[in-house]
């Protein structure tokens, strides 16, 4: 079982490193960092837009792939992703950001997981029956909708529930209420308050595909013959279910999640957006509006990383369920 | 021949076979499916309405997309503004209309242009199999590993003040990839098929059986994925243009028209409503009609068997 | 053991049966998709009895029986009574039932790859059955006793075999810890769906040894269900077969195959090739079983049957008896006719005279094919990162045979012996790793790429699924007319061509324009043919041509190949598990181990007097549909699975599961140890076995 972890982990590795690097050379070809500066009034002489560019080890005369083996080096000897736009460490700003992102998409990815397994289960189970069908249309109609629309149609929602009650029941913008003072309790309860709405968001769009998924590949084991076994042995229809058949319907559940995440990550972008969290998606889509090649490249690197985490652990659960794997 | 006199031959024909003169081929039969399936119905029958509408749906409208009606600014939809107005008097209905045409137009073309370049780089891996096989399917597990809407919107500068033509061939080129993975695996299941198979020891050539056997029994899948993958261009697209990277103005496709919307959508819903409701509607029809067409060429679905 | 314990369910019975069915049905759908898979089935099994349900597919005979145990899906309708020691199952719930399946009616199922649940080890397995019903019982009580258990059934090991999982385990280990939990509770009834079916004739021949065993140990009563009337005739007490949905013919096991009284078993009695003659025609069945979605009124067999009068058309008859044979019932109404003796057997279905006798058209016996010392190893590679060989997978290793015009040579052995790899190495007509293959004398290493695709005209394949060979998005006449297209015959060629070839293997050439969906398997494999003969080629090579379709198709279809190879004066290399197909249509017999022929002679010689071990095992674990001969067999049953292809076993690889190298001496057994046997001569065919005179076997079997 080590050996097939780790032999998944290389290949994840080697993949998530070529990628991170053809990302760097993308945002190095399509940014203009010197574009920011020309707006500026007065206008920095272009010896001193070089320079800066330097400094930030951006500067086009130089090829890319020179740039490249700086960076590269750079984060290899000093753990230095270089600097931003504004003068920050790349690593110091990720920092930073990084719990905002993981705690939107960890809580995110597991609700939306355990909705996902338990309604696409249900699903298969009741197949074709009315509370089937509702699930099936429940999940289409939320696949249908972009991440987005959902943020707002709920922020939409929200706004008219704290209308009608007149309370600020539910808080949606940023991660935490500015300048609001109080013990801890009351900042904890402030951030869960704020983390309501970009949760139930990510969830939804997480668990419609997992269901989706899951209700088929409960379907493939509906009519396997080892469930037919284990009733002849004497058990409960739904305990045979639950014991033989999802026990056997999230083997190919782990795969999907490793190959879903990127789904996830695009998602939590959005959902970053929506609602002004200061997380890592909205870090990339700031820093490639600022040309900020640094910054695209720190971000991009953040998010291989976790990809290679989400590919390694679905290895990991994937080898942990099906022993045919393990060798 | 005096085989067909002989004992052992089979009664192969049946009064009840030889009724039918027409061959009830394998279409036919899925089509029959389908024709049970009231979500094929609901899809496909929802998709026409709203092509129509695209298309028609100005013809007997007082207003266009660029019209402003000093007169009536932030009006909640009347009988003049079906779907309301925006602060300048701007008419929303016109403007969804418009909108709903490019993001269909993308919708229609990157769906199926995304699906042919999944078959084709899927079952040429699939079929020569061995060292073209494995480079082919690294390549695309690398352009799996980050999300498609990080690449597109790295790729943001090159569209910038660019024509939607552009967004829609980036949108192209990065969505084809998952459905290679399963072109792929079909067709190198295809391959050791015992069809293929008796069709190499005739000497039938290489590009002959991809052509009469490989693509034939892949088709299928092809159509299905260029169906839901219609409704996925138009949701990467509308995300993209809502948050500026897409679509740019002066064009209008649903996202933009969403992204003008969300700041007022809590105070003025009409405005983020009604091109949201319409925009679901459209990517609901495709998923319903793409999954009932699943379910039809799927000989083993709609098996209960508990 | 001859006469068997049955009562007539009609009067008060002296036992009370374990397990009474009466009139049950079952049907799915509805409106116009209603099939009505069982069709009013009555019957009982007594205590400790060994019932037979013999029927082709589609008879019901399966969901009967899923019906019993209640595991059928929601969507079927279940009417009737079935009543186990005198409780009424219909009326039962889900959890009463679950109560007792796996306590006192256990089933074992066809599949054992798909029947395990593949992510528990086959000791947790076991242990599960036993806790469910034993609320007492420990997780440690339960697990050794799965040991027990899975020693019980002959499982080498047992310790560690109930530590593996399910996919560690071969076919026949899998059958076996299947009845292993079967057993786990000693159940009253246990009911076999097809158990051996998946399974090569030596592993079914220990699987049934086994079943036999298990059915002594629990004292159970056994209900077997199989399309093989084999397979039942040695153990069955009593028969029951099944045609349409219902029981057509039930009694004691001797009378059913000695005086069977319904038509449709006569046929399936008569189609059967046997072991015991060779030559003469098979007598085929023809038609196919009716749809059961709409059954025309009257005896669903009338459509097949040769007897069929008028009468037949109008009502079904029902299952009935003689006045001196109350039990054994048939549902036919001129089975009195044939049960007087009016009307025989031979008279009923008369074997068909062959289409031309004498020397097959055309041929003078000269050699259209040799292989000399054919190898075909594969690496077996092994590695996270680099691939590194730690193996070769010898599939065929030295294989050597000649087939002259007009003959046919049979390659028999049990599945990875290496004749499929054997066949697809003379199929692609390249320089094979060694050896030579040469077709019409010409060695096939020296073709040019022209020559070579003017060659497939003349040696062309037939496939054993041919549901899977046939390409279903094709019409039929596209289907049979591609090797045409290979070698540029005009359009107009290529129609007459096709209708001239489906009319030779019987096919309506007016059919052309469908599609193979809507032919049966036995026609679809008539396609297949028709195409493999559209080249007119020399050599068929034909890959277990029928092993894929009911007993009573395959009489038609062997017949046809017969008649063909006669016709055109065609060569034959068939490939088949089943013995008694090949000893039926094989004029040499070639029997493979391991990648090597350990066997080489005349399809006579080698089935009357083998002289290889292997063979000798092999032909006795045939079943013989008759219970007289069945009873008073000996067996010369093999030890375990045939060993991994990787394995390198010095000397005879054959050595570990000889019978012979059992009974041999010390000082014989060194030979087999040390020296790897090569073919040599003796009685006319070749053995490779040093000591093939032996005749030790046979007689200490005999003694036994």
């Amino acid at each position: 079982m080590i050996g097939f972890v780790v032999k998944r982990f290389v290949n994840y590795f080697i993949l998530t490193a070529i990628a991170t690097l053809l990302a760097y050379v993308l945002a190095s070809l399509s940014l203009n960092p010197a574009q920011r500066y020309l707006g500026r009034n007065p206008q920095p002489s272009p010896e001193v837009v070089t320079s800066i560019l330097n400094g930030l080890g951006v500067n086009p005369d130089i090829p890319v792939l020179e740039r490249l083996w700086i960076w590269l080096s750079n984060l290899v000897t000093h753990g230095s992703l270089g600097i931003t736009v504004d003068n920050q460490q790349v690593t110091d700003v990720i920092f930073a950001r990084a719990g905002v992102s993981l705690r939107l998409l960890i809580i995110g990815s597991i609700i939306g997981a355990v909705l996902g397994v338990v309604f696409g289960v249900w699903g298969a189970v009741k197949q074709y029956r009315v509370s089937d069908q509702l699930v099936s249309y429940a999940s289409f109609t939320v696949g249908a909708t972009p991440t987005f629309v959902i943020g707002v149609v709920l922020m939409i929602l929200a706004t008219g529930l704290n209308g009608l009650t007149g309370h600020q029941l539910i808080n949606f913008s940023g991660e935490y209420t500015a300048g609001l003072q109080g013990n801890f309790l009351v900042l904890f309860g402030d951030r869960i308050n704020h983390l309501i709405l970009p949760t139930i968001t990510l969830s939804l769009t997480a668990a419609a595909g997992y269901s989706r998924y899951q209700r088929s590949a409960m379907l493939d084991v509906l009519s396997a013959d080892y469930i037919r076994t284990a009733r002849s042995k004497g058990m409960s229809r739904n305990s045979a279910l639950v014991k033989h058949g999802v026990r056997i319907a999230l083997i190919p559940m782990s795969t999907y999640f490793a190959y879903s995440f990127a789904l996830l990550l695009t998602g939590a972008t959005v959902v970053e957006l929506v609602f002004s969290w200061h997380g890592m998606g909205e870090y990339l889509v700031h820093s490639v509006q600022q040309n900020d090649i640094n910054g695209v490249a720190g971000s991009v690197m953040f998010a291989s990383i976790l990809v290679l985490i989400a590919g390694t652990l679905s290895e990991v659960v994937y080898a942990a369920l099906d022993p045919r794997v393990r060798v | 021949m005096s085989m067909v006199e002989d004992a052992q031959v089979l009664p192969v024909t049946p009064k009840a076979q030889k009724r039918t003169n027409r061959p009830t081929s394998r279409g036919r039969l899925i089509f029959a499916k389908l024709a049970r399936t009231p979500r094929f119905w609901v899809g496909t029958l929802t998709l026409l309405v709203i092509v129509l509408w695209a298309l028609f749906g100005l013809a007997f409208y007082a207003y266009n997309a660029t019209s402003q009606d000093v007169m009536s600014m932030n009006t909640a939809p009347t009988g003049n503004h079906w779907f309301g107005t925006d602060e300048i008097g701007g008419d929303i209905y016109a403007q969804t209309v418009v909108g709903l045409r490019k993001s269909l137009l993308i919708g229609f073309v990157v769906g199926p242009v995304s699906a042919l370049l999944a078959g084709f780089i899927g079952a040429l891996a699939g079929y020569l199999g061995g060292v073209w096989d494995r480079v082919i399917v690294w390549f695309i597990d690398l352009l799996l590993v980050l999300p498609a809407l990080y690449i597109l919107i790295m790729l943001y500068p090159l569209i910038k003040g660019g024509s939607w033509v552009i967004v829609m061939v980036y949108l192209a080129i990065f969505s084809w990839m998952i459905l290679a993975r399963v072109i792929r695996a079909q067709t190198s299941s295809l391959r050791d098929r015992d069809f293929v198979k008796a069709a190499r020891f005739m000497g039938v050539k290489t590009s002959t059986i991809i052509r009469r056997h490989i693509i034939p029994n892949v088709s299928s899948l092809l159509i299905i994925d260029a169906t839901l993958g219609v409704g996925a261009a138009i949701l990467t697209e509308t995300t993209l243009s809502y948050f500026g990277f897409g679509v740019q103005p002066p064009d209008v496709s649903l996202g933009t028209l969403l992204s003008s919307g969300t700041g007022a959508a809590t105070t003025r819903p009409w405005l983020f409503i009604f091109p949201a409701a319409i925009l679901v509607i459209t990517v609901l029809a495709t998923s319903l009609a793409g999954d009932a067409l699943r379910d039809a060429v799927d000989p083993t679905s709609g098996a209960n068997r508990d | 053991m001859t006469e068997p314990l049955t009562i007539t369910g009609k009067r008060a019975p002296a036992v009370t049966p374990v397990l009474e069915v009466d009139n049950l049905s079952v049907t799915f759908g509805r409106g116009a998709n209603e099939v009505k898979a069982v069709r009013g089935v009555s019957y009982h099994v007594n205590p400790g009895e060994f019932l037979g349900i013999v029927g082709e597919s589609g008879s019901g005979k399966s969901v009967s029986s899923m019906a019993v145990m209640g595991l059928l899906p929601s969507s079927a309708r279940i009417r009737g009574s079935v009543r186990f020691q005198g409780r009424s199952l219909l009326e039962c719930s889900d959890a009463e039932l679950s109560g007792i399946r796996g306590k006192d009616i256990s089933m074992i199922f066809q599949d054992p790859l798909s029947a395990l649940t593949p992510v528990y080890t086959v000791g947790h397995q076991i242990a599960e059955g036993l806790l469910l019903h034993d609320k007492k019982l420990s997780r440690q009580g339960a697990a050794a006793r799965a040991v027990e258990l899975l020693k019980l059934v002959g499982i080498p090991s047992p310790e560690r075999r109930a530590e593996a999982f399910p996919h560690e385990f071969s076919g026949g280990m899998r059958q076996r810890a299947m009845i292993a939990i079967a057993i786990a509770n000693d159940p009253q009834l246990i009911i076999a769906d097809e158990p051996t079916t998946a399974l090569d004739v030596t592993i079914q021949a220990q699987i049934l040894e086994v079943m036999q065993e298990a059915k002594e140990i629990t004292g159970a009563a056994v209900v077997l269900i199989t399309h093989d009337l084999g397979v039942v005739a040695g153990n069955a007490d009593r028969i029951a077969v099944m045609y349409a949905g219902r029981l057509v013919e039930t009694g004691g096991v001797d009378e059913v195959f000695h005086a069977p009284a319904m038509p449709y078993t006569i046929g399936l009695l008569r189609s059967m090739p046997s072991m015991a003659s060779s030559q003469s025609r098979l007598v085929p069945l023809e038609g196919r079983p009716p749809s059961l979605a709409a059954l025309p009124p009257g005896c669903p067999f009338a459509p097949r049957c040769p007897l069929v009068i008028d009468a037949c058309r109008e009502a079904e008859p029902a299952l009935s008896g003689t006045e001196e044979h109350p039990t054994h019932q048939a549902a036919c109404i001129r089975s009195s006719e044939i049960t007087s003796g009016k009307l025989t057997r031979s008279e009923v279905f008369p074997r068909p005279a062959p289409v031309l006798e004498g020397a097959p058209a055309g041929t003078d016996g000269r050699e259209v094919l040799s292989l000399k010392g054919l190898v075909r190893h594969f690496p077996l590679l092994k590695g996270a990162v680099f691939k590194r060989q730690i193996g070769t997978v010898r599939a065929v290793d030295g294989v050597s045979f000649e087939l002259g015009s007009g003959q046919t040579l049979g390659l028999v052995g049990e599945s990875g012996c290496g004749k499929s790899t054997t066949i697809m190495e003379i199929l692609e007509l390249a320089k094979p790793q060694q050896g030579q293959i040469r077709v019409n004398g010409v060695d096939v290493a020296d073709l040019s790429k022209r020559d070579r695709l003017k060659m497939r005209r003349d040696i062309q394949v037939v496939f054993q699924d041919p549901m899977a060979s046939i390409d279903p998005r094709l019409p039929v006449h596209d289907v049979i007319a591609e090797p045409l297209t290979v070698h540029g015959v005009s359009k107009k060629d290529q129609q007459r061509k096709v209708a001239e070839m489906m009319e030779l293997v019987g096919l309506d050439p007016e059919m052309a324009s469908r599609y193979p969906h809507e032919f049966s398997g036995g026609q679809r494999q008539r396609i297949g043919i028709a195409r493999a003969l559209v080249t007119d080629p020399k050599i068929l090579v034909l890959d277990e041509p029928v092993s894929a379709l009911d007993v009573s198709i395959q009489a038609g279809v062997i017949n046809l190949l017969k008649d063909l190879q006669l016709q055109l004066g065609l060569s034959y290399v068939f490939v088949a598990h089943d013995l008694a197909v090949v000893h039926h249509i094989a004029d040499h017999v070639a029997v493979m181990y391991l990648g090597r022929i350990v066997e080489y002679g005349t399809s006579d010689d080698v089935f009357s007097r083998p002289r290889h071990p292997y063979t000798q095992a092999l032909i006795s674990a045939v079943p013989i549909p008759d219970p007289a001969l069945e009873r008073t067999r000996v067996r010369v049953l093999l030890d375990g699975d045939l060993p991994s292809p990787t394995d390198d076993i010095p000397g005879c690889n054959f050595r570990s599961r000889c019978p012979l190298y059992q009974l041999l001496p010390e000082e014989q057994r060194l030979r087999c140890r040390d020296e790897d046997p090569s073919l040599r001569t003796v009685d006319d065919t070749s053995v490779a076995c040093h000591y093939a005179e032996h005749d030790a076997l046979i007689d200490t079997v005999a003694k036994r």
